[in-house]
């Protein structure tokens, strides 16, 4: 039997037996709709309730400010043209940035093309965005800012704090894209100093197909789709029970082993690229060396391409991502990495691990044990890599 | 990525790798920028591919192809080399998921600018 070795949660997480354990009633006996007054619909009712208490508290929010969708890409939809439509009046101007996930980013152009105005701040090389940055774009007529909490590439968290306080100081609502940073480090909206906020279940455990949306209390928002008067009419739809009670228990479990695991991970990570850069020359970090989420590594193996490199470690049952061109949809590397000026070709050569729950130390080292091997024998192909030149 | 097995084959062992010391013929395609990077080398004694050897920079397609465009000009002729198209190669591998169909003509254009090489030497040194 092949060994497997996951290194890629930050794409998706499994469900955690105790999550499955959770959700199970809900896909039997308890299967009423929770808008229904019969006592099947009550205790659906009861169950998304508790679940959005749970979810409140974890923000440390009210719970009347917790709204549930199906993911990350609603919210970060929800967020940014909910508020843009229905602000419209105030200003047409949004401020984001270059290493936005892709839901933002198309959000963005999307509303664009409708006449809104986008300004995408820049990142500096470990893909920071500059506070003095926004401070000089922020106009009279902005009326919102989204920058993402932590990112999903390189793992660098963003000075969410200090960035919200420039969009308060100036009236401007502040979202933020926390889908990669829940559930891995402390997320308090309240600290964050955020109006609306955007996390997504399948990435910290839970199952996929939910997410959830805080709305900060007194914020206009138009709806993306109309009908029910579900979740205060701003997101029609019968209520995803089972989805959401996964959520919410996904988030509890990772509350309760938060400090322990980001330890662990922490551990994981930096050994792994100890043992790494210990074995192979060439290897480039790309994310900041400490305002990083734990579990992220993103590496650069000079002169050997990212998905030639994959393919080689699913041959030895070992998953991981890149950024390189072959790996994305289109034919260009990581939108992230060029906004961070990583050069093209170590664009190219770059490989992300992201470790989670079921990784040990065992595993790490076996990897570790592959991986030099693996890149010599591309290198030994590459027309650009020439031992003596770093 | 669907990759056929006979791609698969090729990327695990790819045949012809490394360089000619002394080449007849060299084609350089590609760049960073895109992510694929092919360097093939030719030797030709009376009209035919003697030895032909590659590097690649780039992802499973890019190796499986280059090799296998290695195997197939062995020992052709020059003339048959040119005609040697990315269906022939894309063909030879059992076909390739359709956004990779644009690494087996990096192999193909490859081919064709080493044996432009050639001619162009030859008639330098003419």
């Amino acid at each position: 039997m092949e060994r497997k070795i996951y290194l890629d949660h930050n794409a998706t997480t499994p469900v955690h037996p105790e999550v499955l354990e959770a959700m199970l009633p809900f896909y039997k006996g308890v299967f009423g709709n929770a808008s229904s007054i019969h006592s099947f619909g009550r205790e659906s009712k009861v169950a998304l309730d508790e679940s959005r208490e749970k979810v409140a508290k974890f923000l440390n929010a009210d719970p009347l400010e917790i709204y549930f969708t199906s993911g990350g890409t609603e919210s970060d939809n929800l967020a940014i043209k909910g508020v843009a439509w229905a602000n419209r009046k105030k200003g047409n101007h949004i401020v984001s940035s270059r290493i936005e996930h892709h839901a933002v980013l198309e959000s963005c152009k999307f509303l664009e093309r409708e006449g809104f105005e986008i300004t995408y701040l820049p990142v500096d090389r470990y893909g920071l965005v500059d506070t003095d940055e926004l401070k000089k774009k922020i106009r009279k007529d902005t009326i919102l800012v989204s920058i993402i909490h932590a990112n999903n590439e390189v793992g660098t968290i963003e000075p969410i704090e200090e960035l919200s306080k420039v969009a308060r100081e100036n009236g401007v609502y502040f979202h933020t894209d926390a889908v990669q940073s829940t559930g891995k480090i402390k997320v308090d909206v309240q600290k964050l100093g955020v109006d609306l906020l955007s996390l997504s279940a399948h990435k910290f455990y839970g199952p996929k197909g939910v997410g959830a949306l805080y709305i900060r209390r007194g914020i206009r928002l138009t709806p993306l789709s109309h009908g029910g008067h579900h979740e205060k009419a701003r997101r029609a739809g019968t209520e995803n029970i089972p989805g959401i009670v996964g959520l919410a228990k996904a988030l509890e479990i990772a509350e309760r082993d938060m400090e322990k695991e980001e330890k662990r991970l922490k551990n994981l990570s930096e050994s792994f690229f100890k043992k790494i850069t210990e074995k192979i020359p060439h290897v480039f970090l790309n994310g900041h060396p400490e305002h990083r989420i734990p579990n992220t590594l993103n590496l650069s193996f000079k002169g050997v391409e990212g998905e030639s490199i994959i393919l080689n470690l699913d041959l030895k049952g070992i998953a991981v991502a890149s950024g390189s061109a072959c790996t994305s949809g289109s034919l260009e590397p990581s939108h992230v990495l060029s906004a961070m000026d990583v050069p093209p070709d170590l664009a190219q050569s770059s490989l992300r691990f992201s470790f989670g729950r079921s990784n040990t130390v065992d595993e790490v080292s076996y990897v570790a044990e592959m991986l030099p091997e693996i890149i010599s024998k591309l290198r030994s192909m590459s027309p650009i890599y020439q031992k003596e030149k770093a | 990525m669907a990759y056929s097995a006979k791609v698969m084959e090729h990327f695990q062992n790819p045949r012809n790798v490394g360089e000619i010391e002394n080449p007849d013929g060299v084609g350089e395609i590609g760049n960073p920028v895109c992510g694929d990077i092919m360097k093939l080398y030719i030797k030709v004694k009376d009209n035919r591919v003697v030895d032909v050897k590659f590097k690649t920079f780039g992802c499973g397609a890019a190796i499986a192809t280059s090799s296998m465009i290695t195997e197939l000009v062995k020992n052709k002729t020059l003339e048959q080399a040119e005609k040697i198209s990315r269906q022939t190669v894309a063909e030879a591998l059992d076909g390739l998921p359709a956004n990779k169909m644009h690494c087996s003509n990096l192999a193909a254009d490859a081919l064709r600018k080493a044996i432009e090489d050639y001619r162009d030497r030859k008639k330098i040194n003419e």
